[in-house]
Formats: C-alpha cells, structure tokens, sequence
C-alpha cells in the first residue's frame, strides 16, 4: 500500500437548515457555514489509520471545487492528509464529470485504493464511486462499515438493506464509506498550523482534458410540502383510542 | 415512445416489491413498454413473479452461475449489453440498485438520476435534495439514454395479474474475477420488511440498551409492526443497523410510523416524510419531532411502551 487517495467534497454543513431561494432557482447559500461533507472525513479517517497502522501509505486529498474548496482541503491537510489537490471549477459538476476528473487523477497519482463517501449531503446522488470504479475498470466496495486489507487484497464488509455483506477485492480498487466505518479524530491546532505548510496544488478542470456534461438541467429547486400540524394526546389511553379510531392499529 | 428497461431485484426466490414500485414509476411515462430484466443463477421462479405485474411487457432472464450473487461490478456489464436499445433504465433506489445502477451508467458514459419521486414528463422528474428540504425538477437530455434510480417509498406497488412474455438470453460479456462475494450476515425476518411496512415501531438514543429496545419489539409484535431506529440508536448497538431510517437509512412510507425517544432531527425526518401518520412519544415537548407529529403524547416511554402493548393485548 504505497497511496491512497481520498475524495472531499465541499458541502453546506449538515447543521444548516437548507431553504429554498424565494423564486425557486436553488437554496440559499449566501453566508452558509461550509463543510467536508461528514461521509468524507469518514474515508479520510480510514486512510489514516491504513497509514498509522504501519503502511506509511501517502495520503492524498482530491476536491473538485470552487475556488475556496481549498478550507475544505487545509481541513484535511489537518487532518493528517500529506498533500491535496483541488481541480478547480466555478461550474457545479454532475457525478459522471466528477467520476470523470478523479478518473483523470488517478491515472497521474496510480493509487492502490480510492476512498469516497457513500453519498454528499448536498445533492445525495450516490453515484461517483460507483461511477469511478466503473471508468477505472477496478472493484468497488460501497456504504463499507467494515475494511480489512490484506497485501493485494481487501476484505469489505457492506451495509446492505438485509443487514451485512461481506465481498473480497483485488487492489487498487474503490471504496465508499458508510457512517460507522469510523469516528473521524478532532483537528488540534498544532495540526491546523503545520497544514498550513503542507503542498495544496491547484489545477484547472480542463487542464485535465475533461469536458464537463451538462446532460442534466436542473429546472426549479422547490420546497417540499409541508405537514399540517398535528394533535396533542393526554396519555396512552387516549392515543390508543385515537389510532384505533383512525384504522390505524 | 419510451422503451424502459427496469433492472429486477430479487433474492433467487421472491421479487423484491422495490421491483413493483418501478413498474409504477415507469407507467407514469407516455408510451411505456416496459422489460423487466433479471440477472440470477436460476431465475425461473421469480421471472414468473415479474411477469404478472400488470403493466410489464416482457421480462428477460439472464441465468448463469457467476450472477449468484449480486456484484454490481459482475453484473453492471451485462445490464449494459442488455440496455442499448432502450430509452430508460430505472433501478430501485434499495443498496441493490444504488450500489449498480451509477455503474451501469457510467460504463454507458451517460448521468444518471437518482431517487426520482415523481414524473413529470418522458425526460422531466423531481427528486429530493438537501436531506428532502428541498425538491428539485430536474430535465435530462431526450437525446440520451436516461439511467435512473427510483425513490420505492414514493411509488405504491404495481398489482399483479399480468401475463408478460419470458426470454431467456445468452450474453456474450466477459466477467470480472476482481470482485468476489464471501458471505452476508441478515437479521432475523419473521417480522414484517422495515421497508414495506404498513406499520413501524421505533426507537432512539432514549432506549439506552439493547435489552430496552425488546420492549419496542413486544410492541411491534402485538400490531404485525416492523422495528426502525435513529442513527444513534444503531451506532450506539442499541438496535441493527439495517434498522436505521433516515437520510442515510431507509426512507419508508409506512401507514403509520410510531417514534419513541426520537429527537427528530433533519436527517431522521428525510426518511418518513412519507408516512401517512407520525406519531411521536418524547418527553421533551420541545423536540422537534412534534412539529411534524400527526399525534403527539409528551410524556416517558418507558411508561407509554408498556402500557400500550398492555392495552392492545388480549
Ligand atoms: C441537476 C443538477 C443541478 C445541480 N445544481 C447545483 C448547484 O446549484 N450548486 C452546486 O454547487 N452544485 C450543483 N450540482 C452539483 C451537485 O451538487 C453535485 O456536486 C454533483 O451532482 C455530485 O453529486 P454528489 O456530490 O451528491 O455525489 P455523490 O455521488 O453523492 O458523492 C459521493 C462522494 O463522491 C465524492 N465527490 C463527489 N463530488 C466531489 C467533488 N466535487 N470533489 C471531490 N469528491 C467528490 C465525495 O467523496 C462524496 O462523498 C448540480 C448537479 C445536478 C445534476
Ligand atoms: C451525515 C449524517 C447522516 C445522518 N443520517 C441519519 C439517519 O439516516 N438517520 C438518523 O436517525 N439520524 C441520522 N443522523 C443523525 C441525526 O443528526 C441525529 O443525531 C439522530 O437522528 C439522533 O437520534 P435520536 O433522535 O435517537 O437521539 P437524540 O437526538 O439524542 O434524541 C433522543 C430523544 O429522546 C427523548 N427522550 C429521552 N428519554 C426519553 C424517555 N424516557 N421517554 C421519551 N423520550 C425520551 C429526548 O427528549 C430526545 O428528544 C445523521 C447525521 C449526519 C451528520
């Protein structure tokens, strides 16, 4: 295991209550607190501890972003990522140009393993890891809460509807990370301070010769239907009372 | 006309009603035929499944000993060779479908939509985003083959009673050996699916053991309910994890959803905002819970658990 290279995305912090603009063109994100996307810190985390227990694999953190994607990226140079790459764009990217400029990544960087979230919070698509294994032609093992690597070899148990699975890969492949894979560690300010100082290499988007697909056109960004508010029952008695009456038990 | 191709889930013996619900979705587009495909080692039994529902067309079955198990890096190049010719491709938005279709469509070098909740039009859809706090209308090229997963909790089930023709077909694609399955570890399932539920019991962070947690399963047993939990409820081992609903769980759309010592955050609320009716027990009457609660008791559930099951008993 000589590299692994880790996706981050740049997404409204989950706190945030997201709202819609009044005339439906997109959220408001203006003044948004902004976050790597939680699922990522989770895979970055993995890394790491790939890396502690005795690999001493680099560590790479990819973002594809605008411009101050590169908070994200000092984040998790924090963290304890050892260099990042932010492939910079003022255009929001569908997953399939996402999966493509990884793609183009990996090919100068030849990881051994590829880790990404299982989902962003923003669009929740959950689709480019799957999407980059595909164009890479290697395995994926998705929503992972359990890794094992073993030489040439890993060991992925997944969270699947009907409980666990659990599959065996060759390396280099993808893997997207569910949330109990981990608890990702705090950043202490020391770390803060010598990320600071830790190589972050901006690259343009077409410099990687990827053309960004706008196949997909957003029309209206609405907000969703409200619930009428309910009612308020005294004790058990009564709330049986009422979802019998409902034809509800 | 559109030619929608729905890629079938199933475990060998039964269709997954994930299957039904795409047939639902897919004849809400103008001119629907619809093929149902399924990829097995024996796929005999649940082809029969799949061509009763009412609106199917055709359903072809790919039998060979590799599509055992469902490995979305074995099976995506056969849905691929399947695919051309189609207009659309819908999987289920269930870890089946999510974990192959993005990879089907990225071998076809077309986007995809995912969790698509209503159509509008042929290439026009809505689907949710930011957790579902906000609805997006989303038009794909015409020109292209739209690929697709399809939000289940949003869909009734297609009825049965159809009689589509069955096609068995041989395919020459070379398989992958990268990907290997080894095993799977599946909760018990004498009661009711969490995801076809008409009735859910759950519980949060306020059970506080896996051993009160049994106390919710008495009460879904005595109502033919289903188990769901919080997030923290599953980190903290109090419940499995195939038991987590939410943003990042299962998004359901039982009848009624019975919530106890669960806070209601955002991230929790994304996965019964279709529930007909929410009822909520917290004893905080400022839990976020009740602002979308239908019925509402404040009070300890360590209490209301109990005496309702007693109620109910007989
Ligand atoms: C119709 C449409 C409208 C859109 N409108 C907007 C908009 O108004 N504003 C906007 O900002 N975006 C917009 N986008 C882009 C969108 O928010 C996502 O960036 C894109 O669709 C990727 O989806 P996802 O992040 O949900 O991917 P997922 O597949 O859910 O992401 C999974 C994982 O992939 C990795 N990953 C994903 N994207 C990146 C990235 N950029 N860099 C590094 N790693 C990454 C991360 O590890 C992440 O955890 C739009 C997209 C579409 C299709
Ligand atoms: C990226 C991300 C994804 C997430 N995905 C999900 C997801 O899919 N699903 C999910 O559920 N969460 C998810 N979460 C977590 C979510 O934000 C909340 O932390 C979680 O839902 C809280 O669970 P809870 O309501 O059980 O616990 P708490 O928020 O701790 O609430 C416990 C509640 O129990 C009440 N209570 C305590 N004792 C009693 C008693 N004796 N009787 C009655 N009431 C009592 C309290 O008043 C409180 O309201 C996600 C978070 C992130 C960051």
């Amino acid at each position: 295991m000589k590299k692994i290279m880790v996706c981050i995305k740049r997404v409204v912090d989950y706190n945030v209550r997201v709202r819609v603009k009044p005339d439906e063109t997109g959220v408001m994100l203006e003044g948004v607190k902004m976050s790597v996307n939680p699922f990522d810190e989770i895979a970055l985390e993995e890394a790491l501890r790939i890396k502690e227990r005795g690999t001493n694999a680099e560590v790479v953190a990819v973002s594809i972003g605008v411009a101050d994607t590169q908070q994200q990226l000092r984040t998790a140079l924090a963290m304890g990522a050892d260099r990042a790459i932010l492939v910079q764009t003022e255009q929001p990217v569908e997953p399939l140009t996402a999966a493509q400029t990884l793609l183009a990544v990996a090919k100068k960087e030849s990881p051994d393993l590829i880790l990404l979230g299982k989902q962003a919070i923003d669009d929740d698509a959950n689709q480019t890891a799957q999407m980059l294994a595909a164009l890479w032609d290697r395995p994926q093992a998705t929503y992972v809460s359990k890794l094992a690597i073993d030489g040439a070899k890993a060991t992925a148990t997944r969270e699947v509807d009907a409980g666990l699975e659990t599959i065996e890969i060759d390396l280099p492949a993808v893997i997207s990370v569910d949330l109990r894979l981990n608890e990702p560690r705090y950043v202490k300010l020391p770390d803060i301070m010598k990320a600071k100082k830790k190589p972050l290499d901006v690259i343009g988007l077409d410099s990687l010769g990827v053309a960004a697909s706008t196949w997909l056109k957003p029309v209206k960004t609405a907000a969703p239907p409200q619930r009428q508010k309910g009612i308020l029952v005294k004790d058990v008695a009564e709330l049986v009372d009422v979802l019998k009456k409902k034809g509800l038990l | 006309m559109a030619k929608i191709l729905i890629i079938g889930e199933h475990d060998g013996k039964t269709l997954n009603p994930s299957t039904h619900k795409c047939v639902t979705c897919a004849t809400g587009i103008p001119g629907a035929e619809i093929t149902v495909l399924l990829l097995g080692a024996d796929t005999a039994a649940v082809a029969a499944q799949a061509a009763a529902i009412q609106g199917v067309n055709e359903v072809v079955r790919v039998d060979r000993p590799e599509n055992a198990h469902p490995l979305a890096a074995t099976f995506a190049p056969q849905v691929a060779a399947v695919a051309s010719g189609y207009t659309h491709l819908f999987g289920p938005s269930t870890s089946f479908g999510k974990d192959l279709t993005p990879r089907v469509a990225a071998l076809l070098g077309v986007p995809q939509v995912s969790d698509l909740m209503a159509v509008e039009g042929a290439h026009r859809f809505r689907r949710p985003i930011y957790a579902g706090n906000a609805i997006l209308t989303v038009e794909a090229d015409p020109a292209r083959l739209l690929v697709a997963t399809v939000r289940v909790a949003s869909f009734a089930a297609a009825p049965t009673g159809g009689s589509a023709a069955i096609v068995s077909r041989t395919l020459n694609v070379a398989l992958p050996t990268h990907t290997r399955y080894v095993g799977a570890h599946t909760g018990s399932t004498d009661r009711p699916d969490l995801q076809t539920a008409k009735r859910v019991v759950s519980g949060g962070r306020a059970l506080a053991s896996a051993d009160n947690f049994k106390i919710l399963f008495a009460l879904a047993d005595k109502i033919g309910a289903a188990v769901g939990a919080s997030r923290a409820a599953v980190d903290a081992g109090y419940a499995p994890n195939e038991l987590q609903v939410g943003q990042t769980g299962k998004i359901i759309a039982p009848e009624v959803y019975l919530a106890f010592g669960i806070s209601g955050a955002i991230q929790h609320l994304t996965g019964i905002k279709d529930a007909r009716t929410i009822v909520a027990v917290n004893k905080d009457p400022e839990a976020p819970i009740f602002e979308v609660a239908d019925v509402g008791l404040v009070a300890d559930l360590f209490q209301v658990v109990p005496e309702m099951t007693r109620l109910l008993g007989g």
